[in-house]
């Protein structure tokens, strides 16, 4: 009780709100007590950090609205690499030669792509369906009343309603998220939102659509990036009848799920995804497919609609070589995929709480 | 009106925090430190978050009474980037040949050095921030930041009188210096 007067007292000093008589007690007790004294140093320091803290926060968010102002509107773009003129001669110059070389280029393309698609299995569109959700009116409205509680800003439109959702996960600590690319497709804005309810703005960086899985990087200033994943990938194969479980978001809330690998290829025999019998709704999209030692072995991208329970998931090999190839297509791109798991050998619930963390709900506004 | 006095005014209105004095920074410097960054292997992203740095920098210096900027406001941002982003090439070990210079620059190692300091308590009092969770956090800034009365608050967060809000407060105070001072003092 004395330290709740004593920090009283020190406020109130503090803000110049004594008159002159308890401020002179006041000063007589810093005087003769070094501990008050100290207390009050110590409160001086720390109510100017929280207060410079506030102040360069507001002014970190006001940079960061003109960025992003600006360069809607245009006034700041990418920046384009000098030396231009060389580029322009070397077109005058080798023009013909490369009408031609593009040309044979764009047949043997055409043709390629002609054979492949003769030669490959055609998936009956039908019998399949991706598993994002289309996010109603309702849950929108809730989702808002929840944000407003937590006095968290809010940094979707209110008049953007979000159109789609699914599930995505961290590959990289620094906030490189892997999802489907069914989920983003078409996007205008995307946001994600982190386990706390708080919704960060995030980008494509990467779409695969081959495979079916796109890359998104977080961009948000409260973000903060963790210092490791508990989770590794899967470099070999996995076995027919492994227990797994998976994390995602059909709803506003993160929903865990259990199961087992049912089979090693996908639909008609797809090799690039394996069939997984869980139960999974729309907006499970994107959401990792762990086994029991904490290692992701695949994404959930889709289930068949004329069975029950039997859902697909692209594998962890095939996320590792999008991976790869964002790498060599961009080479800013420092994603690190964490190969070993440390959460081996923990209870479930223990596992799960440490990769609650990771995952995150895609909201996509079209 | 002079140069001079044109950009000592624009400093004022930056230290209130103003957006159209930032729009006019970035408008007149953005394209500058872009250029700077990524002809000196950055990204699109490093060129923003060097600039904003900078500009972190000039907007805690312009909000102190004893500064004075002896030079124009480009060449102080161009200084502090360049400042900067040599630092971060040198931390990432990427760092082969000095930074291009194009620009003039003043010395600024001192005003990188303090904001360096500043920028990790500033890390800090987040992460503490956010450690401490709801309602201490909201409870806190509505006393410390926005500046409400204990009897604002007590109502606002629906506690019977205002002596419950204070023990509450010094609750959340005590949780918050404690997760504070510990990183804090770890890094002295």
């Amino acid at each position: 009780m004395d330290q709740i007067l004593l920090l009283d007292a020190a406020e109130r000093y503090l803000r110049g709100e004594m008159n002159d008589q308890e401020r002179a007690n006041f000063e007589e007790l810093r005087k003769s007590n070094p501990e008050v004294d100290q207390f009050v140093v110590e409160h001086h320091f720390f109510v100017e950090e929280l207060s410079r803290y506030a102040t360069v926060k507001r002014f970190k968010a006001n940079l960061y609205d003109v960025h992003h102002t600006m360069k809607e509107s245009g006034e700041i773009s990418e920046y384009q690499p000098t030396e231009k003129g060389r580029i322009v001669q070397f077109w005058e110059k080798y023009r013909r030669t490369i009408a031609v070389a593009a040309s044979i280029a764009g047949i043997t393309a055409l043709a390629i792509s002609g054979l492949t698609l003769f030669f490959s299995p055609k998936a009956p569109i039908k019998d399949i369906e991706e598993l994002r959700r289309k996010v109603n009116k309702l849950e929108v409205r809730t989702n808002s009343q929840d944000v407003q509680l937590n006095d968290v800003k809010k940094k979707i439109d209110p008049n953007a309603s979000v159109t789609f959702g699914g599930t995505s996960f961290l590959v990289d600590p620094k906030g490189y998220l892997l999802t489907s690319a069914h989920v983003v497709a078409n996007a205008s804005q995307i946001f994600v939102q982190n386990s706390k309810g708080q919704d960060l703005r995030a980008k494509i960086i990467y779409t695969d659509s081959k495979r079916d899985l796109a890359i998104l990087k977080i961009d948000d200033e409260d973000f903060h990036p963790l210092s490791s994943l508990p989770y590794g990938f899967r470099r070999t194969s996995s076995d027919l009848s492994e227990p797994v479980f998976t994390l995602g978001f059909p709803k506003d809330e993160i929903v865990y799920g259990e199961g087992y690998l049912s089979a090693k290829s996908g639909l008609m025999g797809d090799t690039m995804s394996s069939q997984i019998t869980i139960s999974a709704n729309p907006g499970n999209s994107g959401g990792p497919v762990l086994n029991s030692n904490g290692e992701v072995i695949g994404i959930l991208n889709a289930r068949q609609t004329t069975a029950e329970g039997v859902v697909f998931a692209i594998k962890s090999r095939h996320i590792l070589k999008t991976i790869e190839e964002l790498k060599e297509s961009d080479t800013s791109a420092n994603i690190k995929v964490p190969s070993t798991s440390s959460i081996r050998g923990m209870e479930r619930v223990q596992q799960v709480k440490k990769i609650e963390d990771c995952v995150f709900m895609v909201k996509v506004v079209l | 009106m002079s140069k001079y006095f044109k950009e000592a005014e624009l400093l004022k209105r930056l230290a209130k925090n103003d957006k159209s004095a930032i729009e006019t920074i970035y408008q007149d410097n953005y394209k500058l430190i872009q250029q700077l960054i990524i002809n000196n292997n950055g990204s699109e992203d490093d060129a923003r978050d060097i600039f904003q740095e900078a500009l972190i920098v000039l907007y805690q210096n312009s909000k102190s009474e004893a500064f004075e900027l002896n030079c124009q406001i480009r060449t102080y941002i161009y200084s502090v980037s360049r400042r900067l982003w040599l630092k971060r090439l040198q931390s990432n070990r990427r760092f082969e040949t000095p930074v291009d210079n194009f620009e003039e620059i003043v010395p600024v190692e001192d005003d990188v050095e303090v904001h360096e300091k500043l920028d990790r308590q500033y890390g800090i009092m987040r992460s503490a921030l956010g450690k401490i969770g709801e309602p201490c956090k909201s409870l806190l800034e509505a006393f410390y930041i926005h500046n409400k009365n204990m009897q604002e608050i007590s109502s606002y967060f629906g506690y019977t009188n205002s002596d419950n809000a204070k023990n509450q407060k010094y609750k959340c105070l005590m949780r918050l210096k404690k997760l504070f001072f510990a990183q804090y003092k770890n890094g002295i």
